[in-house]
């Protein structure tokens, strides 16, 4: 680490007191990570109550204890809930608080920044439920199918709370996500190599590059919902003109990837939980890390399976089938290495570990009939019909909030300094795992009967009184389970008994160190020499190095200020890119409705207006050699030129939007012009905010707080900076020029 | 009980058959790995020494996936043939072929199926009338939102789309009534879009088609008339067909047969002469939401218009 990390360091030194105020303004990762848990219980006990009277109302036929209006809004909520503000939140803080530990780091790799994304979720949160105020929460379901979410299907305001919500919510996630892949990359304690680091690490740093490729498709769809609701353009309106479809392609795009989201940190956790208690190494290190690179590059191409139904093609079809399939496989290797990891041990049926057997069996169930519906015929039957509703509860809840228990039983302890009792662990895992499948083994049957997903009620055909009865009364033991957990927390917090540093005899460096770790986390940190330096230090006659051989540490780490712009940039181009498929294809037949790229736009104009944005790019590249040389002058010269080339640029768009609009060229006059006005729109306030930046960057350089040590942050900017013209360049050949009709 | 598992036709058919075959793989993978997992827990409950510290190893690995990858493959290859044969479906006709044309048109409402009769132009409303044993090329659209058009035991889902045309065949092996529902959410009444196909014999349905192109009855008894009135004073017909009549919208269902249906309001509630009158009386009573607002009916005008609509049959 350089000299410019150790001041840094100070910047952000704060008191670290007691008290509410210090949980506000902390920016101590494992205080972050645990607001980040405590939200997502609280959240889980919200979109709990939100799923109890749902399987209320459906307990028998014909009920009418909820109208159909907040029958509705409630599985929407309950779906959003648990994905954004019980699914996210809960591993981005088991993220957030062991990855920095079990790495040898102080903290995360930008402290503020973490502070910041969490503070993001609570105030999506609020937005997202304030709706229920406006007597108009949303009730499109949590996938917002357009047209139904759109304005002639859905005129009040609860939509347009789920849209904004969900943009906030999704800008902290991709913000915590590049911390946690900076993290990784560069704060790792020296000898910790990157094949050293435990599994969590691995599987949550693929966790984290996934979040920050799948949450841009969310939000250019939510962009585009958000014109269409209140500018009145018609993406999805397909009697203008719009595509039904185009909203489940995006939404999907993210919406998949998603499903990784939560499933590769539940591999994460039971990949922790599962070696310590039968006292062995996780069998297969490599195909276990391995294939979770392999689902996060394959995901990207599996989201079509959500929409098999929808009368896609003979071969769009087929492809996503063998996607599909293709994706089973590294999951299916994960199963193996985890049954061959508990082969031969010595199990200690903790209640950590019963959680983590029964998610490995639950989620072979949800995998297995994911299978069934990656056979697309099958799918063609059971899928929008209570088939579906068990396979996904099998795997989000049998198989990721079973992962989530294991991991609270296994970390409490870490985390608290205090042990959680066992025995009333193991009421709660039974009352559970009845519970759990109580309620949804038997939904597997109701969707053979035909029952569709979200009816608010149903007729009293033959059978479905009784399933229903049983799913409906077995959500009693859940509850009863959950109710069980809260008061061991609260018992174990008061009275449990002391964890002690490593009260499982475990493995990674989080125990290497006090329970709860004290600020700065390590006080001295074992030699790394293996992938399980605790182990190592515990049994040194055993100890892995001297059985098998890691890859040494290299000891260099990139910057992370780079790492961040980096992933930042990555995000931003999936976003874009996105953004251009949808000019694409409202522009690729010609259509002779209203105005249209050739008829209207001035092309040499805005040339020449471009070159003035790429001219920025070269004396922003100037001005950063010149900072680097500790040439203040020239450094501010070339800074102020790169900000008023960019000036200059955007009066250019200024000067270009009102002629359209003079001429009657408004975001809501067709496809056209509402697809050039959200691209170039969006690209405007992508060089304002750079121009911000380096307003910014100009004030601290005249300050003299700019000098040479700070090059990296500037550097960093840069990449920002120059993204953004290369964005320009694929904008202006695609609509200026039209590249894509050649 | 279980439409799925009781498929009457040969597309149902084919695609119970894969199901099954399917569902007994995974039963099988599913006893492997789950007694794998009993075995090594069940060896290793008490074993109290330091186990071997086993790393892995790679041919293990690779021999283990051998078998899910061929299992993979074979499940994969006989669903693309099946996908190749039911979607086999002479979507895109070659121009000028007599084929293209379909035989029924389907359009989801929020929340009711209006169908139509290509050949003898008859429209009914959340029932279709099918021959038995004859392969109906269905047209679905869509005049609002996604909706999903699902008769389980006769053939695949097949979503309802605004701005898109989709396909389908149904087909029925032997005469019965077949529930259909909408499987897609589709809004406020979702639940209430359900449908029935009725397959009859060739002779029934020739004798169905006839019935259905006699003209309609004209209201004679003094409620009925008076039921009339009311009818067309109240803008009933701004939202009804009535064949015959002024009232010729397509907002709602058409109503000129509607005394001869089983069902009433997407399937909430049988059809009686009480029931229509309930109805009439507060439709947001029984299906909360739906467009057709309450129009403060008394009891007797509700009989009136109910008398009016039954005496149109």
């Amino acid at each position: 680490m350089s000299t410019e990390v150790a001041t840094q360091y100070e910047l952000i030194e704060v008191d670290s007191t007691t008290g509410l105020l210090s949980w506000v303004s902390t920016v101590d990762h494992k205080r972050v990570g645990i607001l980040y848990i405590l939200l997502a219980v609280f959240f889980l006990l919200i979109g709990g109550i939100e799923a109890v009277l749902i399987r209320m109302q459906l307990a028998v036929p014909g009920n009418t204890f909820l109208s159909p209006e907040v029958f509705n809004q409630l599985f929407t909520m309950h779906g959003t809930t648990m994905v954004f503000l019980v699914g996210m939140p809960f591993f981005t803080g088991f993220s957030n608080y062991l990855v920095p530990l079990m790495i040898g780091a102080k903290d995360v790799a930008f402290p503020r920044l973490n502070a910041m994304s969490f503070w993001m979720l609570p105030f999506g949160a609020f937005l997202l439920y304030f709706s229920f105020l406006t007597g108009a929460a949303p009730n499109a379901g949590w996938f917002s199918y357009a047209p139904l979410s759109t304005k002639p299907y859905s005129l009040g305001p609860g939509i347009d709370y789920w849209l904004v919500g969900l943009i906030v919510m999704g800008v902290g996630s991709i913000a915590g996500a590049i911390n946690i892949v900076a993290t990784v990359l560069c704060m790792r304690a020296p000898g910790m190599s990157l094949q050293r680091v435990p599994l969590f690490v691995w599987i949550m740093l693929m966790q984290a590059m996934l979040i920050v490729i799948t949450i841009p498709p969310l939000n250019s769809a939510l962009a585009l919902l958000c014109v269409d609701r209140w500018l009145e353009a018609a993406f999805f309106e397909p009697v203008r003109g719009g595509s039904a479809l185009l909203w489940q392609h995006f939404f999907w795009i993210f919406g998949h990837p998603e499903v990784y989201v939560f499933a590769l940190p539940a591999f994460a956790m039971v990949s922790e939980v599962i070696p310590v208690f039968s006292r062995k190494p996780i069998y297969g290190y490599a195909f276990v890390a391995g294939s979770s690179t392999v689902i996060l590059l394959l995901s990207y191409g599996v989201w079509a399976h959500h929409m098999f139904a929808v009368g896609l093609g003979t071969s769009a079809n087929i492809f996503f089938s063998i996607m599909t399939m293709l994706i089973a496989l590294p999951t299916g290797v994960k199963i193996f290495n985890w049954t061959a990891t508990m082969w031969g041990g010595s199990i200690r049926f903790s209640t950590s570990m019963l959680f983590a057997i029964a998610f490995l069996i639950q989620f072979v169930i949800g995998g297995l009939t994911g299978i069934m519906f990656a056979a697309v015929p099958i799918d063609w039957q059971m899928t929008d019909t209570y088939f579906v509703v068990a396979h996904f509860h099998y795997v989000l809840i049998g198989g990721v909030v079973f992962a989530i228990f294991a991991a609270t039983y296994y970390w409490f302890p870490k985390m608290t300094g205090r042990m959680l009792d066992e025995r009333l662990g193991k009421w709660q895992f039974w009352l559970w795992l009845f519970g759990f499948n109580g309620t949804f083994m038997v939904q597997h049957f109701l969707g053979a009967m035909g029952m569709p997903r979200r009816v608010y009620t149903y007729a009293d055909n033959p059978g479905w009184a009784l399933l229903n009865g049983i799913s409906s009364a077995s959500v009693i033991l859940m509850v009863v389970g959950t109710i069980v957990l809260i008061w061991n927390i609260v018992k174990s917090l008061l009275h449990g008994e002391v964890a002690g540093n490593n009260p499982w005899d475990a493995f990674t460096l989080e125990w290497a160190t006090t329970s709860p770790p004290p600020e700065t986390n390590f006080d001295s940190l074992p030699e790394i020499k293996s992938r399980r330096p605790v182990w190592d230090q515990q049994h040194p006659e055993y100890a892995d190095w001297k059985f098998a051989k890691t890859p040494e540490d290299s000891g260099r780490r990139p910057d992370r200020a780079k790492v961040c712009a980096w992933a930042f940039v990555i995000s931003e181009a999936v976003f874009f890119v996105l953004l251009l498929v949808t000019y694409v294809v409202f522009n690729s037949q010609a259509s002779d409705d209203g105005p249209s790229a050739e008829t209207v736009l001035d092309v040499p104009r805005t040339a020449i207006f471009s070159g003035f944005l790429l001219a920025s790019s070269l004396t922003f590249w100037f001005s950063e050699r010149s900072l680097r040389a500790g040439r203040r002058k020239t450094f501010l010269f070339w800074l102020g030129t790169t900000i008023l080339l960019g000036i200059v640029f955007l009066c250019g768009q200024g000067w270009e939007y009102a002629g359209l609009i003079s001429n009657d060229v408004t975001i809501d006059r067709n496809l056209f012009a509402s697809t050039f006005f959200t691209v170039t729109g969006f690209h405007g306030l992508h060089v304002t905010a750079g121009l911000i930046a380096l307003a910014i960057m100009f004030t601290l350089g005249r300050k003299n707080h700019l000098t040479k040590v700070h090059s990296k942050p500037f550097e960093a900017i840069g990449v920002y900076w120059h993204f953004v013209d290369v964005v320009w360049i694929l904008v202006f050949s695609i609509i200026y020029l039209g590249a894509f009709k050649l | 009980m279980f439409p799925v598992f009781q498929p009457e036709s040969p597309e149902a058919q084919a695609i119970y058959d894969l199901f099954i075959l399917v569902l007994m793989i995974s039963a099988a993978i599913f006893i492997i790995v789950a007694g794998l997992i009993a075995v090594a827990l069940w060896r290793g409950r008490s074993r109290a020494i330091l186990p071997k510290q086993d790393f892995g190893s790679e041919k293990r690995e690779i021999y283990w996936m051998v078998g899910p990858i061929l299992i993979v493959i074979w499940i994969t290859a006989i669903s693309a043939k099946l996908i190749l044969t039911v979607n086999a479906f002479p979507k895109i006709q070659p121009p000028g072929d007599e084929m293209a044309e379909a035989d029924l048109t389907v359009t989801g409402h929020q929340w009711w199926w209006e169908i139509e009769h290509h050949e003898s132009g008859i429209v009914e409303a959340n029932e279709i009338y099918i021959p038995t044993g004859k392969k109906l090329r269905v047209k679905l659209q869509s005049a609002d939102v996604i909706h999903c058009f699902w008769v389980p035991q006769l053939a695949r889902k097949m979503d309802v789309i605004p701005g898109r045309e989709n396909y389908i065949w149904l087909e029925a092996g032997k005469p019965g009534v077949y529930q259909g529902r909408c499987a897609e959410y589709c809004g406020n009444q979702h639940a209430w879009m359900n449908f029935k196909v009725y397959a009859l014999t060739t002779d029934e349905f020739a004798k169905w088609e006839s019935g259905e192109k006699v003209a309609p009855g004209t209201p004679a008894e003094p409620a009925a008339v008076a039921g009339e009135k009311l009818f067309f004073a109240h803008t009933c017909s701004n939202c009804h067909t009535v064949a015959g009549t002024v009232a010729q919208a397509t907002i709602g269902p058409d109503l000129t047969r509607v005394a001869s249906r089983k069902q009433l309001a997407g399937g909430a509630i049988e059809n009686s002469t009480e029931n229509l009158v309930r109805w009439l009386k507060n439709p947001q009573a029984i299906k909360p939401g739906c467009k057709m607002p309450n129009f403060k009916f008394s009891d007797d005008e509700a009989r009136q218009v109910a008398a009016y609509l039954e005496s149109l049959n």
